[in-house]
């Protein structure tokens, strides 16, 4: 296309933005909004006289403030923990040579395996354990099940790139396996260590299907589920509270985003392969 | 590699075993066995052990008021034939995994070639085209629930255009437009990315090349482009795909499946069944389908590879 014809692109690009922006929008719009005008015709597009009490009530009437304890808390320990599974098991798949490292294969099944599908086994050793409505099923599973199988996956097709001279190198200072591990392979592994950090977070703090099976006590639910407490006795939405509580679980990932979206977009591009 | 004690014509005193036991192979061994034991564990426990569960539960009843369980044989297989929902469900979840394939790879190639031309503001578009990825799902699929009711922003807006909008979510037809479209709206993002890396690998040599030789935009696109970044097609595809099979929390918050089974895909029909009902036997044979059904496409994808990918790194 000509040079001098291109910025007729421009109206498309926009145009085409509308669908990605307007729900965020909407969001915070409708969160600010009474809850009589949030299905109102006109649509109001811009919250004239803003209702931050709708926030309050998200906090006041509900366990909201300690749900995103819960969230927060299970998000760093799975993500804090995974990193070190998958660094520890990538790296010895990907540089040291023994018969374990033939398992790699098998392990590779794990990505392939929906989380659905295991569910069940799963729920009734969690019930049996009697570990239902407590955080463990949450924290444990996804640190050495299936969601970590990914972040291994990650990690080990790092190390493969390591150059044997600089473990060579750390080999005459005398660094043992776990030296060489520790002090040189970890510190250049950063980049890959960002993305399983990313992706794990984000999974973690999304998930949704596992929080619905293993929990019923609302003090106890994670952010998500969290959302779909805010309905009335008739079982009707109260949008404008919900959406509040909606805004409070997506701004302060967002914000990140914007910072670091290098970062976020590498990470998740290139372990895009979850499912 | 193995390092041997050298042979010691006289033996020092110290250390007293000739051949010491920890040589570097075997120290290795030993650490790389601890270093993927907590990863090995985890995946026999959580992921081997409960997959074998599952097709020995598909073989079962459970009674759960009776606390029983009991050997079936292939009851629940036959309950999956001639059950009257299934055609429902197994018509929704093609319908679902096509049109979200078809419209996320479609989209996402164009945003990916929109945002491939050298124009000012790109980072811009695509920071917004990327951004659903990173917003929690569920509140993601919230704000569209409010979006899509009858008096919804959405109809308002095609209102004052002067559009009588349907109610989105309880036409058949619209609930499973309304659904896929979230769906891509939250994703694309990602595919666009890999598109776009794709996009920029393409060689401009032969771009060039081909423009000298008088071939438009379009034929360019389709005759080099196409071939050139059809790995990244194939790759997408996978992941959209099975991505697609697990779709779960948009059913459950916009239309619980309805109306009239017509976006109950199987994920949601699994759940309502083996955690709505307690039915865990006929919840395994579900699991069972799924995952047979996620083997085979990905075994077929891997097999087409060949003939469509044209150019493999």
């Amino acid at each position: 296309m000509r040079r001098s014809r291109r910025w007729m692109l421009y109206p498309l690009l926009v145009l085409l933005a509308v669908p990605f922006v307007f729900p965020t929008w909407w969001m915070i719009t409708a969160s600010l909004l009474p809850a009589n005008e949030v299905l109102s015709y006109p649509p109001k597009l811009f919250p004239a006289s803003p209702r931050w009490e709708n926030y309050a009530t998200a906090f006041a009437d509900y366990p909201l403030a300690r749900q995103y304890f819960n969230s927060l808390y299970i998000a760093a320990i799975v993500t804090v923990s995974t990193m070190l599974v998958a660094s520890l098991a990538g790296y010895a798949f990907a540089r040291i040579r023994f018969r374990g490292d033939k398992l790699f294969v098998i392990v590779l099944i794990g990505l392939l395996i929906p989380s659905e599908v295991t569910i069940i086994p799963l729920f009734r050793m969690v019930d049996s354990l009697g570990l239902t409505d407590t955080h463990w099923p949450l924290i444990v599973i996804p640190i050495f099940g299936a969601p970590s199988v990914l972040a291994t996956f990650v990690m080990r097709q790092f190390f493969i790139t390591v150059p044997d001279e600089l473990e060579e190198a750390g080999r005459l200072d005398g660094l043992g396996r776990f030296g060489l591990y520790r002090r040189i392979a970890l510190p250049i592994a950063r980049p890959a260590l960002a993305a399983v950090a990313i992706f794990t977070f984000l999974n973690t703090w999304n998930f949704f299907l596992e929080p619905l099976v293993y929990l019923s006590d609302k003090e106890m639910f994670t952010l998500p589920l969290a959302l779909t407490q805010y309905v009335d006795v008739y079982g009707g939405n109260i949008w404008n509270v919900q959406l509040a509580a909606s805004v409070t679980t997506v701004l302060p990932v967002l914000a990140v985003f914007v910072i670091a979206q290098r970062h976020f977009v590498e990470g998740l591009a290139q372990t895009g392969l979850k499912g | 590699m193995t390092v041997r004690a050298p042979a010691r014509p006289a033996a020092p005193p110290e250390p007293p075993v000739a051949k010491p036991f920890w040589t570097i192979r075997r120290r290795d061994a030993l650490v790389g066995w601890a270093f993927i034991a907590p990863q090995a564990l985890g995946f026999v426990f959580f992921v081997l052990v409960p997959l074998v569960a599952v097709i020995w539960y598909s073989f079962q009843s459970t009674n759960l008021l009776a606390g029983t369980t009991e050997f079936a044989g292939l009851k629940n297989y036959e309950h999956l034939l001639d059950d009257p929902v299934m055609p429902s469900v197994a018509r929704a979840t093609a319908l679902f995994c096509v049109g979200l394939v078809v419209l996320n790879l479609g989209l996402a190639l164009l945003l990916a070639v929109l945002l491939n031309q050298k124009l000012r503001g790109t980072t811009v578009f695509r920071t917004i085209f990327f951004s659903p990825v990173v917003v929690s799902l569920v509140a993601w699929t919230i704000a569209w629930n409010l979006m899509l009711q009858d008096n919804g922003s959405i109809n308002a807006m095609l209102r004052t255009v002067g559009i009588d909008g349907p109610n989105w979510l309880r036409g058949e037809n619209s609930a499973m437009v309304s659904v896929i479209v979230v769906q891509v709206v939250k994703n694309v993002g990602l595919n666009m990315v890999l598109f776009l890396a794709a996009l920029q690998g393409v060689p401009r040599s032969l771009l060039e090349a081909a423009e000298l030789d008088g071939a438009g935009p379009w034929r360019r696109f389709r005759t080099i482009t196409l071939p050139m970044i059809s790995p990244t097609t194939l790759l997408t595809a996978i992941i959209t795909v099975s991505g697609a099979l697990h779709v779960f929390a948009q059913i459950q918050i916009l239309t619980l499946g309805g109306p009239a089974d017509s976006t109950n895909v199987l994920v949601f029909y699994f759940y309502q069944q083996a955690f709505g009902n307690h039915d865990f036997g006929y919840g395994a044979v579900l699991a069972v389908v799924l995952f047979v059904i996620i083997a085979l496409l990905t075994t077929l994808q891997w097999r087409m590879r060949k003939r469509w990918v044209f150019y493999e790194a």
